[in-house]
């Protein structure tokens, strides 16, 4: 643990070095335009502090971010259309749904998979291929069709997010489901299990390391789907949606801060599966 | 209605048929007709279900509307197949996988560097850094450096741990008996390290190929000149005519499919000696 706690510590100072350092580069050309314009000169400790401190500057300072954050997360009513927590909000529910969704389609899947030789042979190259289709792009035209059909708000987007999410899901469970070895499927065969129950007590359970592993990539997945499903929709709602509004009106804080948000996000949602992967191994007495 | 019957029916004989070739023994021909058969029975029960039901071609066209539409329009194709494609993605799925690469032999030589980049790299790597776009986009102009630049930011962090990972894959033992031939650094890194990081490498390179494509695409939502698939798709969306999203679909799907492919087979090639390769 501690081997690996300092070299990180000094990985991530060193890339908000690198930031405040980039943040000096790319602001000064507007700093000393400015500057020109009042007919002031420069001192570099005054270039420093400007550059750090512009209202929309190129690349904001990792301080102003921060600050951004606050204000809106903290100072802001949760109700209020300009509160980030209202937009993480619209965000993750969206994710969830597609989460749920997508987990529920791809353990459904994986078990006609596992059980149906057909529909192996079939569907399985299929669901491969279908992930080297640039799903994303796809996503305005779900969102506009879904929408003229007449169902909009959270279904449309976390159909984006099932798509992205199932995959990693049927790919592990597949492999999961199928991870007990002969000798243990012939020892239910000995016991005169029925399929039922070598499903419910073999291949279930022997699948849950691999089941968990893939959660968290379609967690992760879920996620960018929540978000690109949301540019589209004109930027009503949802961190996609600010970061939409941001590139429009040039308001570069807004954007990170929105970033800077869903990076949160994906990390707390990860970290909570993890968390139970831990703990439901451990019940279970597989770790 | 007469429509929709035949869909069942073209439904009821392909699975039919699926079913007893996947009954039978299993060869090369059975492992492919059974998917391809697969296919063309959901692209049936597509076209029947959209003539039976008369759905507005505004919602979903007719697969032999898009051929069509395909076959009319290439040279729109074409021209946005060279800016996403050429242009954006390929160029930054080189230059992101190269500087990736690059990087990951440097990160290696030094362990302390390698441990606070690895944890580092497998968070970055779970992001959304799709994110990123509209910055990139802000940063590098609407042309396509800046879905280069938002190719190269997407691929580099799984390419860097992929072969972070890969350079450590070669056992003590291997290194052991190099070090006993008297092999240097770079002697070892050619001849064992680097092979031995070959399908960690390629695994890498497999995950970048379709994050590249879905970069490109993505970024142009942000902003881009009037040409490129994403700029057309969303553009066509607006105009609803759908046959022409769904004929820029067919190309993302074929390019999409084909860059793996050719991925794949270049690692069948490298990596001929590794165990997930010899059938």
């Amino acid at each position: 643990m501690r081997l690996t706690v300092l070299p990180v510590l000094t990985v991530v100072s060193a890339i908000f070095l690198i930031w405040y350092a980039a943040a000096v580069w790319l602001n000064a050309p507007w700093a000393y335009d400015k500057a020109t314009r009042t007919g002031e000169t420069l001192s570099a400790q005054t270039l420093v502090a400007d550059t750090w401190s512009q209202e929309k500057p190129k690349l904001p300072a990792p301080h102003q971010v921060g600050a951004e954050i606050w204000k809106t997360t903290v100072e802001k009513k949760i109700t209020s259309k300009r509160s980030l927590i209202f937009h993480s909000w619209v965000t993750l529910s969206a994710t969830m749904l597609g989460f749920a969704l997508g987990t529920g389609l791809g353990i459904a899947l994986a078990v006609g998979i596992v059980y149906n030789r057909t529909m192996d042979m079939s569907v399985m190259p299929w669901v491969i291929a279908s992930q080297t289709i640039p799903i994303l792009a796809i996503a305005p035209m779900i969102i506009v069709v879904l929408n003229a059909v007449g169902v909009s708000g959270l279904l449309p987007k976390a159909m984006i997010s099932m798509y992205l999410s199932f995959f990693p899901v049927v790919v592990g469970m597949v492999k999961g489901l199928r991870s007990p070895d002969a000798m243990q499927l012939d020892q239910m065969r000995t016991w005169n299990a029925s399929p039922s129950q070598t499903f419910w007590r073999l291949r279930l359970p022997s699948s849950m390391p691999y089941l968990f592993t893939s959660l968290k990539i379609a967690m992760a997945a879920s996620l960018v789907g929540a978000i690109v499903g949301e540019l589209p929709t004109g930027a009503v709602a949802g961190l996609g949606a600010r970061l939409l509004a941001g590139s429009y009106y040039g308001q570069t804080i807004q954007i990170w801060s929105a970033l800077i948000m869903a990076a949160a996000l994906a990390a707390a949602l990860v970290g909570i599966i993890g968390l139970v992967q831990r703990v439901t191994l451990k019940r279970m007495g597989m770790t | 209605m007469m429509w929709i019957v035949f869909a069942l029916a073209v439904w009821a004989v392909g699975w039919r048929v699926n079913a007893r070739l996947a009954a039978g023994p299993g060869t090369r021909i059975t492992g492919l007709a059974i998917p391809v058969i697969f296919g063309m029975t959901l692209i049936a029960i597509w076209e029947g279900m959209v003539r039976g039901l008369e759905i507005s071609p505004v919602l979903l066209p007719a697969p032999s509307m898009i051929a069509l539409r395909f076959a009319a329009s290439t040279d729109i194709l074409w021209e946005d197949f060279v800016q996403t494609v050429i242009k954006g993605a390929l160029s930054g799925y080189i230059l992101g996988c190269g500087s990736a690469f690059a990087v990951a032999i440097l990160v290696d030589r030094f362990d302390f560097l390698r441990r606070g980049l690895l944890p580092v790299g497998n968070f970055v790597a779970a992001l959304p850094v799709i994110g990123m776009a509209p910055i990139l986009v802000m940063w590098f102009g609407f042309d396509w450096q800046s879905k280069a630049a938002v190719v190269v930011v997407m691929v580099f962090f799984p390419m860097l741990v992929n072969t972070v990972q890969g350079l450590q894959s070669s056992s003590a033992m291997q290194r052991d008996l190099m070090r006993t031939y008297a092999a240097g650094y770079w002697t070892t890194l050619l001849k064992l390290r680097l092979p031995a990081a070959m399908p960690f490498v390629f695994n890498g390179l497999k995950i970048a190929s379709t994050l590249a494509l879905i970069g490109a695409i993505v970024a142009e939502f942000f902003g881009s000149p009037i040409r490129g698939m994403g700029f057309r798709i969303s553009t066509s969306v607006g105009q609803l005519a759908l046959d022409l999203v769904w004929a820029e679909i067919v190309v993302a799907a074929i390019v999409g499919s084909a860059f793996y492919g050719g991925v794949a087979l270049i690692e069948r090639a490298v990596t001929f000696w590794h165990p997930s390769q010899r059938h």
